[in-house]
């Protein structure tokens, strides 16, 4: 089967300083996708490379077998969508900002499908008329959410989607995110800060470690502490991977 | 022809009579330990040297009647506004570039549209005073744009790398700061338009009147002088508003860091 992103060979240098060395993995169509290692591992950099927010060098990261610098840049952004750490709402309401990307094309999004994607995130659709200001922190990141899915797209990049929440607004997005993989069939890229939700959500994991994959596999087995993966990880339950110092092998 | 009124002092007699005015303000300073003894005498010592200087070019330049002389001045204090009004935009590439290309595009329209419907005559007598005029307010725009969307560039990236992520383009990304900058550019010269010569009689109709026009000639040139202010500062607010953003994205619409 086609990998639904395919990164390969991939270097990247930001102010002269390298980032990542030569990371390569494929995720398929559907799949989820966890992103793990500690602060400065590469991981966000990854990922706004996947999104071009960062140029990648061409020919190392491909959707559906089509490098990413060949296609138009606005119709990448279309197809993989990001939801960043820290959600920044629009000016307006909360139904304003879900409509954003279809005022970007100069066309109008219908309430009923503003109310479907509100339904998609687990919000009411009072929320619509909310002033997007006033939303307590898990309210916006699922407001922004909703927003990235109105574009419709194949595959979700998720950086730290929850690391700012509380441990109930957390599990809300973590059940909405499975929920729209299960249903969808959402291709996820998901960055996590803890072992603990990387273990919960489960799916295949890369670890990475000073710009490298250190690992990668099912979670269950590269979380595993009697694995062979033991010496790079440290269990402990709820762990905040960013606090680990960079190890390697 | 305008004459000058008699003034009970000539030439430096009245600079010297003047600054007694400076003396008082040296005693404030030192009677509320203001700290600004130091800075007044050497604004009062500059501004003398730098006005007579002017002055001299001038009378020099007035008395060459060349329109190249004439242009290579409006030139000179373009490229010096250039440089000062850079200095706001630090954080912007080749910053120097887009103040100077800013201020040279808006003041060279403005002064070229006022010669070619022959509201000033392009002689040294008007032109230099009047673009003088021109140039100064276009490099507080452009510094005021500058600074402005350096600013907000930054402190906004989170929302504008949030709608590029959504399928903007760089220019519908900074369309709201785009906005913002050149409100703040232009409210300014919108707010003293509204109530000039309600509080003071502004500059240009005050050296007029001191020189001995009437004031009916001095507030037709005074009108015509605050519009082509606004002028101004909307071809520069513009064209440093577009230049200044181009510096922040790259051409695959992304911000740069």
């Amino acid at each position: 089967m086609q990998a639904k992103i395919e990164v390969r060979d991939l270097h990247i240098a930001r102010r002269g300083q390298p980032i990542l060395h030569g990371v390569g993995f494929c995720v398929q169509p559907g799949e989820v996708m966890m992103l793990i290692g500690p602060s400065g591992s590469g991981k966000s950099t990854l990922l706004r490379a996947i999104n071009r927010l960062l140029e990648p060098p061409s020919n190392n990261i491909l959707l559906d077998g089509e490098d990413i610098t060949t296609l138009p840049v606005t119709e990448l952004r279309s197809r993989v969508g990001m939801v960043f750490q820290q959600a920044s709402m629009f000016p307006g309401s909360v139904a304003e900002n879900i409509a954003h990307a279809a005022a970007l094309k100069k066309t109008i999004l219908p309430p009923e499908r503003i109310y479907e994607l509100l339904e998609a995130v687990s919000l009411h659709t009072e929320f619509a008329l909310t002033d997007a200001a006033q939303l307590s922190g898990g309210e916006a990141q699922r407001v922004a959410l909703a927003r990235t899915l109105a574009t419709s797209p194949e595959v979700l990049l998720l950086d730290e989607p929850t690391s700012a929440l509380d441990p109930h607004a957390t599990r809300q997005v973590e059940k909405t995110l499975l929920h729209l993989n299960r249903e969808r069939g959402l291709t996820l890229i998901w960055v996590s800060h803890t072992i603990e939700q990387t273990r919960r959500v489960g799916g295949n994991v890369v670890l990475l470690n000073q710009g490298q994959v250190q690992a990668m596999g099912r979670v269950a087995e590269v979380l595993d502490p009697n694995g062979p993966y033991q010496k790079v990880l440290d269990f402990a339950a709820g762990e905040d991977i960013r606090e680990l110092s960079p190890q390697s092998h | 022809m305008i004459t000058l009124p008699e003034f009970p002092l000539d030439g430096l007699e009245r600079i010297g009579a003047a600054a007694i005015l400076i003396l008082i303000s040296l005693l404030i300073s030192r009677w509320r330990e203001a700290d600004l003894e130091k800075d007044l005498l050497i604004a009062t010592v500059r501004s003398f040297v730098q006005l007579i200087a002017i002055g001299y070019a001038l009378e020099f330049i007035f008395n060459l009647d060349s329109p190249l002389w004439t242009l290579t001045l409006l030139v000179f204090m373009t490229t010096i506004a250039g440089r000062t009004a850079a200095q706001r935009g630090k954080k912007i590439p080749h910053a120097q570039r887009v103040a100077l290309v800013s201020i040279g595009l808006g003041s060279a329209l403005t002064l070229g549209i006022l010669v070619a419907v022959n509201v000033f005559t392009f002689d040294p007598q008007t032109i230099i005073p009047v673009g003088g005029m021109v140039i100064g307010n276009s490099m507080s725009v452009a510094a005021l744009v500058m600074k402005r969307l350096a600013d907000d560039f930054h402190t906004q990236r989170g929302q504008i790398e949030t709608s590029l992520a959504l399928g903007a383009t760089s220019q519908q990304a900074s369309r709201p700061q785009l906005r913002t900058s050149l409100q703040n550019a232009m409210i300014p010269i919108v707010d003293t338009t509204k109530t000039t010569g309600l509080i003071k009689l502004p500059g240009a109709m005050t050296g007029m009147i001191l020189a001995g026009a009437s004031p009916m000639e001095a507030v037709q040139i005074q009108i015509v002088v605050l519009y082509m202010i606004i002028g101004a500062s909307a071809f520069t607010g513009l064209t440093a508003s577009y230049l200044t953003y181009r510096q922040f994205f790259t051409p695959a619409h992304q911000l740069v860091e």
